[in-house]
């Protein structure tokens, strides 16, 4: 399987563009942008990723990939 | 059968005056405009006063004589060209004398030109015949053995005077023999172009055109526009396929297939045989002014390496074979049908193409959606624009530039970020060096110091020259400035903005971190210039704000059409002529692909496709149910390709083997396909990792729309057949039927009504209304039945401006020991994109190599000479070709362009994308570059493909042939 490294750094560059909001609002819209704009067979390995490494993310992104209920 | 159009010359520019004159001409009462000539006034009344050296696309300049007119109670005989209109003047065009006059300049103009009119390239088109038929010239009593220009030996004796034909430009010649000095092309390059190569040398009877420094066209500064062998008026300066074929006898109104200006062509023929494009004056992008793509490149649409018949193979690595239509088209059906068996529905997909109509991408994202029953359709907007949709969506409400060009001539302070004009959109940058000329004022935002920077009569008064990867830490210095020095538009912000989201960005940007002091270290430039900068563009009047994709292709580039958004809010610059926030697009459909419903989430009109009642319509208008989730973008596709989740791909009219980054991980994707289809009108990169070909049509040969930059849809008409026998939309249609979702149009113009029925921005356009009013800009609908040049004005597209905030973050490609370079790409005005085009035309005289640009002393401390072959390395391969040393380049960058494939310019560059949109990072590779003697591996494999995967199998031959 593969890591899904080009995932994770997706997910934590969204989340790193959202750096200067505050942390929740900058969980809402990580979140949204991934609903909005990922095939879902990218949210499920962000899933993925979540499952095996949580510290592969940073904060923001992992709260938001809970929040779509992928971790 | 279509007639040749002729536009009207008015002789002299038209008067922007609202106060109007009203005088007599020949007894005639009329009323013009204050400012307006009198040779205008007389051809508003249908009067042609000869003329020679007037024509309505520059000033009056007054030289040849041949206007005088006489006016009641005014000594002598004015010329009515330079000669303004007055109230109650009585003016005579055709007296005795007036007539006698002008046999007497003819006479003196006929003395020293060739007298070999019938067998002469301008026999048919030249005023100088009709000029000497209008005024009645009926001998020429000087003779022509005394002094002249005409003949090369003269009274035995070698004549001095006589210069032989220039040739060297590959589309024009120069023949000096038979110019009059009218000027006319000095002036069409200096006020039209804005080029001044040309120029008057020597004085009296020595007085000759001069181009560059009596150089000859090639070797001078001409960038070969056209604009002065549409200026010219005898045969001195003609197009070399007139020359070849004769004077056209019909022609047809169309736009151009290259860049994002979409400029407006009459495509001259004869038969269905193109011998001449010429720039139309009513085109509203372009008003009759051509670049040297538009107007001369346009050769490859009849090269020779065209394919016709579609083909198909099992393996890449087979011959291709030639097969009918439709066992192409049932080949692609059944294959894309058992992959979808086999690997889900979401296994494939396609890219449209930014060189395709509206008509043609609408019908292959209708594909997608409809029959593939996913959402994996995404354009190539997705490598240059993507990120201007995204941010200017969030800030403005729509994904579109705000302006029309004409815009840029009430424009103060005109500030480029990340665009070379003047290479990349050259028609447009002509517009806007006359603006410049007049007095607005420059900011250039670029690591290069581009041509506009210094060009002759421009001068940036600040460029500032940043660190690439640095936009969005200049741009919130820029902010920062406005900001904190008292700079805001306080007013405009309070009514047109969302107040929450002002306040919370403000307190962002005024943080000390954001000050051009704190930033000057990161971006490398100089804190007083940033504020100087920022008082200008806040503080000049109009404050108008062009882009390209030095702006787009960086990790955060939605990021900085963000914050260059919020910069034109706060200054008020939003709403109105002559201001702005303006993609200046690629290729000439990128509107109008990203309008057509090309990206995985969105449908036509940049609607989300998780919207119910959006995708309601879309069920019922198409008759099929529609998946609400998003599907792949491009990244994605070749990521899940080399993941196996995804199995078959068409692309349209893109050669994403040769434009999308890191090669070798884009080859690689293309060769896990199952089915790759392609259709195109050669064997690009892309094909050599094909196994369905399918010849797709010119833009001389579509039927349907291009939407430029401005929002403009242009019609795209068809002056001869599809050479391949099929309009590219039916083929698409075909493959969609004989996947199970039935698909037929008729018509381009049947698309487009389907497209209106769908799409709140486009209800008001259809072809008949196209064709009556020339263009129209979208939204055009009831609110606006003839379009709209101007967006935001009185309220924004989503109700409020919204200021989002822009952390810099640095990218993660950086520079250290190993690769102490940065590598940014881009393009020339003489080649386009990737080439496929341009290479197979004459202006590879301009370009017949990339090459790559770099700093004197980066060169010199790696010995590294002019015209030496130089390995280009980063961390992901390694290219070679030839440097030039270039001081334009600052230290520690290096430059490129990406137009022929065996150089692979995308190799090299860099794996990294937007944020936002995954548009990737072309702006920003870390490399090394060392001199080199041998071929690079890259080249070595692609000669290798080139001979291996491209091959036709040539058909036996059967007995009874």
């Amino acid at each position: 399987m593969s890591d899904h490294k080009e995932i994770q750094r997706m997910a934590n560059q969204i989340a790193k563009a959202f750096g200067a909001y505050p942390e929740e609002q900058a969980i809402k819209e990580t979140a949204n942008h991934i609903k909005s704009f990922w095939d879902p067979r990218m949210r499920k390995q962000l899933a993925e990723i979540i499952a095996r490494d949580k510290t592969a993310l940073n904060p923001v992104a992992l709260a938001a990939g809970r929040q779509l209920g992928l971790g | 059968m279509d007639t040749l159009i002729k536009e009207i010359d008015y002789g002299t520019p038209k008067s922007d005056s609202t106060r109007m004159v009203t005088l007599e001409i020949d007894g005639h009462q009329v009323t013009v405009p204050e400012g307006t000539s009198i040779m205008r006034a007389a051809m508003e009344l249908g009067t042609k006063i000869p003329k020679l050296c007037a024509t309505d696309s520059m000033k009056s300049f007054g030289s040849c004589r041949l206007c005088l007119v006489e006016i009641e109670g005014r000594k002598g005989t004015p010329a009515s060209c330079t000669t303004p209109v007055a109230p109650g003047i009585k003016v005579k065009t055709q007296t005795d004398h007036l007539a006698d006059l002008r046999r007497g300049v003819m006479e003196l103009y006929i003395s020293d030109h060739p007298l070999d009119c019938l067998t002469c390239a301008a026999n048919g088109d030249c005023e100088l015949q009709d000029m000497a038929g209008a005024v009645g010239l009926r001998e020429v009593r000087y003779g022509y053995e005394g002094d002249n220009h005409v003949f090369a030996r003269s009274n035995g004796s070698e004549n001095f005077r006589y210069k032989p034909k220039d040739e060297s430009n590959p589309y024009f010649t120069f023949d000096p023999a038979k110019c009059i000095v009218c000027s006319r092309c000095v002036r069409a390059c200096e006020e039209v172009q804005g080029t001044f190569a040309l120029t008057i040398d020597g004085r009296g009877f020595a007085s000759h055109v001069s181009a560059g420094m009596d150089e000859d066209f090639l070797a001078s500064e001409c960038v070969s526009c056209g604009a002065c062998v549409q200026a010219c008026p005898t045969a001195t300066l003609t197009e070399k396929s007139i020359i070849a074929k004769g004077q056209p006898d019909h022609s047809v109104v169309t736009t151009c297939a290259y860049c994002g200006v979409g400029c407006s062509f009459k495509a001259e023929m004869k038969g269905d045989e193109v011998v001449r494009m010429m720039p139309y004056k009513d085109g509203g992008a372009n008003e009759g002014h051509s670049c040297v793509k538009g107007r001369f490149a346009w050769g490859y649409a009849t090269h020779n390496d065209r394919m016709m018949k579609p083909m198909v193979r099992d393996k890449i690595t087979d011959p291709w074979r030639e097969v009918s239509w439709d066992e192409a088209i049932d080949f692609t059906a059944r294959r894309f049908k058992e992959i979808q068996t086999r690997h889900g529905v979401g296994s494939v997909g396609a890219i449209t193409s930014s060189r395709c109509t509206n008509e043609e991408v609408y019908v292959v994202q209708k594909m997608v959606r409809a029959a593939f029953h996913n959402n994996n359709v995404d354009t190539c907007a997705r490598v240059c624009h993507s990120p201007t949709g995204y941010g200017l969506s969030k800030t403005f409400g729509t994904s579109a530039g705000t302006q029309d060009f004409k815009s840029v001539d009430k424009a103060d302070v005109i500030m480029i970020i990340g665009a070379n004009p003047t290479d990349g959109h050259p028609v447009f940058a002509s517009r806007m060096k006359k603006r410049l000329r007049e007095g607005a004022r420059l900011i250039v935002v670029d690591p290069r110091r581009t041509d506009i920077v210094r060009s002759p009569h421009i001068e940036a008064e600040y460029h500032l020259p940043l660190q690439p990867g640095t936009n969005v830490a200049v741009v919130n210095a820029l902010a920062h400035v406005v900001v904190t020095e008292g700079l805001v538009k306080r007013d405009y912000v309070a009514e047109r903005c969302e107040p929450d989201d002002f306040a919370r960005w403000e307190k962002f940007i005024a943080d000390p971190k954001n000050s051009p002091e704190a930033l000057e270290a990161i971006t490398g430039v100089k804190a007083e210039d940033v504020r100087a900068a920022a008082r200008l563009y806040a503080t000049a009047g109009n404050g108008a704000i062009y882009y390209g994709l030095g702006v787009t292709e960086h990790s955060q580039g939605s990021t900085m059409v963000m914050g260059m958004a919020n910069l034109a809010m706060a200054t008020g610059n939003i709403g109105r002529e002559g201001v702005g926030v303006n993609p200046l697009r690629g290729q000439n459909n990128v509107q109008g692909s990203c309008d057509m419903g090309s990206f995985p989430h969105e449908f036509t009109g940049y609607r989300h496709i998780s919207d119910n009642t959006v995708r309601d319509l879309f069920e019922k208008v198409w008759s099929t149910a529609l998946d609400p989730e998003p599907g792949l973008r491009i990244p994605n596709m070749f990521s899940a390709a080399i993941d196996g989740s995804f199995r078959g791909l068409f692309v349209q009219g893109e050669d994403i083997a040769q434009s999308d980054p890191n090669t070798k991980h884009v080859n690689s994707a293309l060769e896990s396909l199952e089915c790759l289809v392609v259709q195109d009108l050669f064997l690009n990169e892309t094909a050599a990792f094909a196994h369905v070909f399918l010849p797709g049509t010119s833009f001389l040969e579509k039927d349907g729309t291009f939407t430029n930059a401005e929002r403009r849809i242009n019609r795209v008409r068809p002056v001869m057949a599809p050479k391949q026998g099929m309009q590219e939309w039916e083929v698409v249609a075909r493959i969609a039927t004989a996947m199970g979702y039935p698909m037929s149009y008729s018509s381009g113009a049947e698309i487009m009504d389907e497209i209106a029925k769908v799409t709140p921005t486009f209800a008001g356009v259809s072809f008949e209304k196209l064709d009556r009013l020339g263009s129209v800009q979208w939204p055009c609908n009831d609110a606006a039945p003839e379009g709209t040049p101007t967006m935001h004005v009185g309220k924004f597209v989503r109700g409020k401006g919204r200021f989002m905030l822009t952390e810099f973050v640095a990218t993660d490609e950086r520079t250290n020991r190993s690769f102490p370079l940065i590598l940014t790409t881009g393009r020339i005005l003489s080649q386009y994109n990737v080439g496929a085009q341009t290479r197979r035309t004459a202006n590879v005289a301009w370009h017949p190599e990339d090459v790559l640009e770099i700093h004197p002393h980066d060169a010199e401390v790696r010995g590294i000479r002019e015209g030496s072959m130089v390995s280009l390395t980063s961390r992901i391969g390694a290219i070679t070709l030839r440097a030039v040393i270039a001081d334009r380049m600052p230290q520690g960058v290096v430059y490129t362009t990406f137009h022929h494939p065996v150089t692979g310019a995308n190799v090299i560059t860099t794996e990294y994308s937007d944020w936002a949109t995954n548009c990737p990072e072309y702006k920003v590779t870390a490399v090394q570059v060392t001199p080199s003697n041998q071929p690079s591996d890259w080249r070595t494999e692609w000669e290798q493909r080139e001979t291996e995967h491209k091959r036709v199998a040539i058909k036996p031959l059967v007995a009874a042939e």
